[in-house]
């Protein structure tokens, strides 16, 4: 699958992707970042991206802000109106994950609740440089650097007492590695 | 006239020079202030769930397995990188890294999970309290956070009847 959907994006997204920009109740921040990435020192159009002001013309969509009870029609059918292969990243924690605020009342959650997501890319707000790093692994130039990490304990982080350690001395009972802990 | 222009424009063109940032293709640190993915280190947890009680987003889920084994899972998905488990952390087990090129193409892959020893009282073998009325209140007890389905449970009457919990809005979008 996800081979798949990579050679897609080289096949359909070789050359340009056009992005619709989609804001469904963020704070800003990461609209601000995308903008910043359209700028010439972070130039995004060497890859070929560009900036559309329809979701028609657009191949991908970022999102950002979380999936909002207000939003939340708006942004399906700006989804559905994008042509066929398309990508959505999501940009920004709140798009992620829902934000700070995804128990409240008009936040849905993130947008995957409403859209299939492609690619995530957290951060509040991302750097310029993190949402080009996204947008690089969706084109296949550089590999993604994350993977879930598991860790057991072995043993007990601070030393533990023990009645072993306990020693008469001097009519006195005197514990050992009383500095220790 | 506008050929002039023209001529000016080229002028202060050639003056800037190259500006755009070769960036993926050259590394690009990050500043050392920057606050990037937060790191546990669980050589140095001792599994107090400060960091979870502070976490202004609930990122950070508590499963008490039993008394001695605590799960401490970090999700990462609405992290806002705001640096309080790193500050709040007494044995600074958290570093804020300077990671930021976190993008991925499934969110599980941002989460961190450590299996801590809880170490209990070696006369009575229930866990210890905290000193002060604060410290308590900090503490929240016995914690039964959902890792399956990776939900912060915020009441204990959840698990109970049919009540909701967070992230289980069920809405129509015709």
């Amino acid at each position: 699958m996800k081979n798949m959907l990579r050679n897609l994006c080289k096949k359909m997204f070789g050359r340009s992707l056009w992005v619709y920009h989609a804001n469904s109740g963020g704070c800003n921040g990461c609209d601000i970042e995308v903008l910043n990435v359209l700028t010439p020192y972070y130039d995004a159009e060497r890859f070929g991206i560009k900036l559309v002001g329809s979701p028609r013309h657009a191949d991908v969509m970022l999102c950002q802000g979380p999936a909002m009870r207000s939003t939340a029609k708006a942004l399906k059918r700006a989804y559905e109106a994008m042509p066929a292969p398309k990508l959505v990243f999501a940009i920004g924690s709140c798009a992620c994950g829902g934000g700070m605020w995804h128990d409240s009342y008009p936040v849905i959650g993130p947008v995957e609740k409403i859209l299939p997501v492609n690619y995530y890319i957290p951060g509040c707000p991302p750097r310029p440089e993190a949402i080009i790093y996204g947008v690089a692994v969706a084109l296949g130039l550089v590999d993604k650097k994350t993977a879930p990490v598991q860790f057991k304990q072995m043993e007990y982080p601070i030393p533990q007492y023990h009645p072993n350690d306990l020693h008469t001395k001097d009519e006195m009972v005197v514990y050992e590695k009383i500095d220790r802990i | 006239m506008s050929v002039l222009s023209k001529l000016k424009e080229a002028i202060v063109c050639l003056k800037a020079g190259r500006v755009t940032l070769p960036y993926p293709a050259q590394p690009r640190p990050a500043p050392p202030q920057f606050r990037g993915r937060p790191i546990f280190d669980a050589t140095k947890c001792i599994g107090c769930g400060g960091c979870a009680s502070n976490c202004p987003a609930r990122e950070i889920l508590v499963l008490d397995v039993c008394q001695e084994i605590r799960i401490l899972k970090y999700l990462g998905r609405r992290c806002a990188y705001c640096g309080r488990c790193a500050d709040v952390c007494p044995e600074k087990a958290i570093t804020m890294s300077l990671e930021f090129e976190n993008a991925t193409n499934s969110i599980g892959d941002i989460s961190q999970t450590l299996e801590l020893f809880m170490s209990t009282c070696q006369r009575c073998g229930r866990c210890f309290k905290e000193s002060s009325p604060l410290e308590q209140l900090k503490m929240k007890g016995y914690r039964f956070d959902d890792l399956k389905n990776d939900r912060w449970i915020f009441k204990s009457q959840s698990y109970l009847g049919d009540q909701p919990v967070v992230d289980d809005i069920k809405l129509d979008l015709e």
